[in-house]
């Protein structure tokens, strides 16, 4: 180690400040610290603006935690104690729009909303702890009929195949030139098939407490078993949850992802939750194309029109709209609660959401509607 | 790390934020210093915002100010090899061996070579800038294979070696975010985020780009858009809708309209999805009315 040249005293505290970054879930690679390093040398550094933008540009914070690299900043650089702790919320979360604000007392998370007849709309903020179990039967299920079941779309790709649409001139050429310049076979080519992306909408508010734990296991292994899944949570806020759920242990994801999401078990305002959804364009384009899967009871207590009108405009952009409800037992299901009758005419199937069992097998059955 | 040597000119990011804006594009401090750390350091520029902030308009200007040419590859699902890199002309060559009956013949000539994009800017790496146009609507396949040209640039073509580039080309890549980039590309790149821009510079930017605007019509543009971007729209408008609007509005003045409603029949070059027309309009009158005050 003698031989490596020391690094100049001034460094230390850059590259202490990749380790503090590193500390808070920043992924920064070395030769990011190295181009941070370059970048601060050609800049100057004539002001802290300087660094902090050297940062931003080679370190590249996702925009979303932009405000967490900047606290972490302040607190390395100017050292200021008086940092208020802004409650960076995450743009990976949508706080609805508080319409109907003192209206309801948000319930108690446990006993005011065990029936979910008693849904509200305000807003009880909790943290979620999952017990530990075993994969059950219908997940394993899933893991393992997924990569035949699930829909799938033609993609753009192209693959070598005996009879197809196009005509495969590099494999002719190819061919021919093996035959003096004769060509004896056209190859043909056809479009690849590629898994369709899914989109899964999970109502978490306290009237579906019974079935949050199973479905967001469900997520879980959804999005191990397809690589284009998005996965939402909604209650009083629609929360992203992909990423944590794309870690591979099931439990520390499923406990990833209930840090991130602070709206377990309180009221449930699903047509505004949607419309939040469909307002952030780039959550929006995940249902463009996608098949749609809303679990959720329907069970609404703000406005049905909000409702109606934004699973419209899902059933236009995506390519099937599932609702899966616990309280559809059977194929002679009528919808009775005003808000599943308002949406009815919008999604492809209204089925029971009530077991894993009943939600996987129908995620299996959607590989064989027709694309 | 090969540090590149200064631009011409060019020694810091004010410099080049005032060499952009002789170039028509207004950049602010972030963008300035992101795109001039990537022209020093060599690497890449990864651009991601929504979109209409300007990004592919980032990259003309960038190239204008170094006097090249833009090579522009648009991305889309399913891109591959043969439409980034290099073709062969396969119906040329088969004529060829045709042709030529007993002779030998290279049918891997020049001739017979179809440069693409990106193999048009490792050949000539000091006249000209790559952009590479919403690379989240690519696939993760072609990703993947950006990454290898992206560390190297050099490209192997199995009949005739590898290409290399003299020096490191410059590359503009943007992206509007539909999708999460792999952490290796951003890594590989030197990233900026853009956002929309204040009041004040996006007015600035509307003047500059539509020559014809008045400044006080510019101002109240901007102020009704940013209006616009608060409201949970499906489509927000970017600075590009913004530019239209205005310049909407000053047509049909000079044809007559009064001014609100000027404002009023053009929203349609602002707003362009019927949903969010019909969301905003029971507000819109007010809306215009108070972003002209």
């Amino acid at each position: 180690m003698n031989d490596e040249r020391q690094l100049p005293r001034a460094a230390r505290i850059f590259i202490s400040f990749v380790a503090l970054l590193r500390a808070n879930g920043f992924a920064v690679a070395p030769e990011q610290t190295t181009a941070f390093l370059a970048a601060i040398e050609l800049l100057g550094p004539r002001s802290l603006e300087h660094i902090r933008q050297a940062g931003l540009a080679t370190l590249a914070p996702p925009p979303e935690r932009r405000a967490t690299y900047d606290r972490l900043f302040d607190i390395h650089f100017r050292g200021s104690e008086a940092i208020e702790r802004a409650e960076g919320e995450d743009e990976e979360t949508v706080r609805l729009q508080e319409e109907g604000r003192g209206e309801d007392e948000p319930p108690l998370a446990d006993e005011a909303n065990e029936s979910g007849f008693a849904a509200t709309r305000g807003e009880a903020l909790v943290e979620r702890r999952f017990a530990h179990d075993t994969t059950s039967d219908a997940l394993r299920r899933l893991s393992r009929e997924a990569p035949a079941r699930l829909p799938r779309r033609r993609g753009h790709r192209r693959m070598r195949a005996r009879r197809g649409p196009f005509a495969d001139l590099r494999r002719t050429l190819r061919d021919s030139v093996r035959n003096d310049g004769e060509v004896l076979r056209l190859g043909q080519l056809k479009r690849r098939l590629r898994p369709r992306k899914m989109l899964l909408l999970i109502d978490v508010s306290g009237s579906m407490k019974a079935r949050t734990e199973e479905n967001m296991k469900l997520a879980h292994a959804l999005l191990q078993a397809v690589h284009s899944a998005e996965v939402f949570t909604f209650g009083t806020r629609l929360t992203r949850v992909t990423r944590p759920l794309r870690l591979k242990r099931r439990e520390q994801a499923l406990t990833a992802a209930a840090h991130l999401v602070s709206d377990w078990d309180g009221g449930t305002r699903i047509g505004d939750a949607l419309q939040a959804f469909l307002a952030v364009p780039r959550f929006g384009g995940y249902a463009r194309g996608a098949a749609v899967i809303i679990i959720s009871d329907g069970l609404e207590r703000g406005d049905v029109s909000a409702l109606r009108d934004a699973v419209a405009k899902l059933s236009r952009r995506a390519w099937r709209v599932s609702w899966l409800t616990p309280l559809a037992t059977g194929p002679e299901f009528k919808p009775q609660t005003e808000a599943l009758i308002a949406i009815q005419r919008f999604v492809d199937d209204l089925v029971d959401g009530g077991s894993s069992a009943a939600v996987v097998s129908h995620l299996l059955s959607l590989g064989r509607r027709a694309a | 790390m090969a540090v590149r040597g200064t631009i011409v000119g060019i020694d810091s990011p004010e410099a080049l934020e005032r060499a952009l804006r002789a170039a028509y594009y207004l950049a602010d401090q972030g963008l300035a210093t992101a795109a001039y750390l990537s022209l020093a350091l060599g690497k890449p520029l990864l651009l991601e915002g929504a979109p209409g902030v300007g990004k592919t308009e980032a990259a003309k200007a960038i190239a204008a100010v170094l006097g090249r040419r833009l090579i522009r590859l648009q991305c889309y699902e399913g891109i591959d090899a043969s439409a980034a890199l290099y073709e062969w002309n396969y119906p040329r060559q088969m004529l060829a061996i045709r042709q030529a009956g007993e002779e030998s013949i290279d049918i891997y000539g020049e001739t017979f070579l179809i440069e693409r994009p990106m193999l048009a800017v490792l050949r000539a790496p000091d006249a000209a800038v790559l952009l590479i146009d919403e690379i989240d609507r690519a696939d993760q396949e072609f990703e993947a294979f950006l990454l290898e040209f992206l560390s190297d640039f050099q490209i192997s073509i199995p009949e005739r070696g590898t290409v290399r580039a003299a020096e490191r080309p410059v590359v503009v890549l943007t992206s509007n975010r539909t999708r999460d980039l792999h952490e290796a590309l951003r890594r590989r790149c030197v990233y900026h985020w853009i956002d929309y821009p204040t009041a004040e510079r996006e007015a600035r930017i509307v003047m500059m780009r539509a020559s014809s605007v008045a400044e006080q019509t510019a101002r109240a543009v901007v102020a009704a858009v940013g209006k616009l971007r608060r409201e949970p729209l499906s489509k927000a408008p970017g600075i590009a809708e913004a530019v239209d609007w205005a310049e909407a509005a000053t047509l049909l003045h000079r044809g007559g309209a009064r001014w609100p409603d000027a404002f009023k029949r053009s929203i349609g070059v602002a707003l362009k999805d019927e949903e969010d027309l019909h969301f905003i309009a029971p507000r819109l009158d007010a809306l215009i009315a108070e972003a002209a005050a």
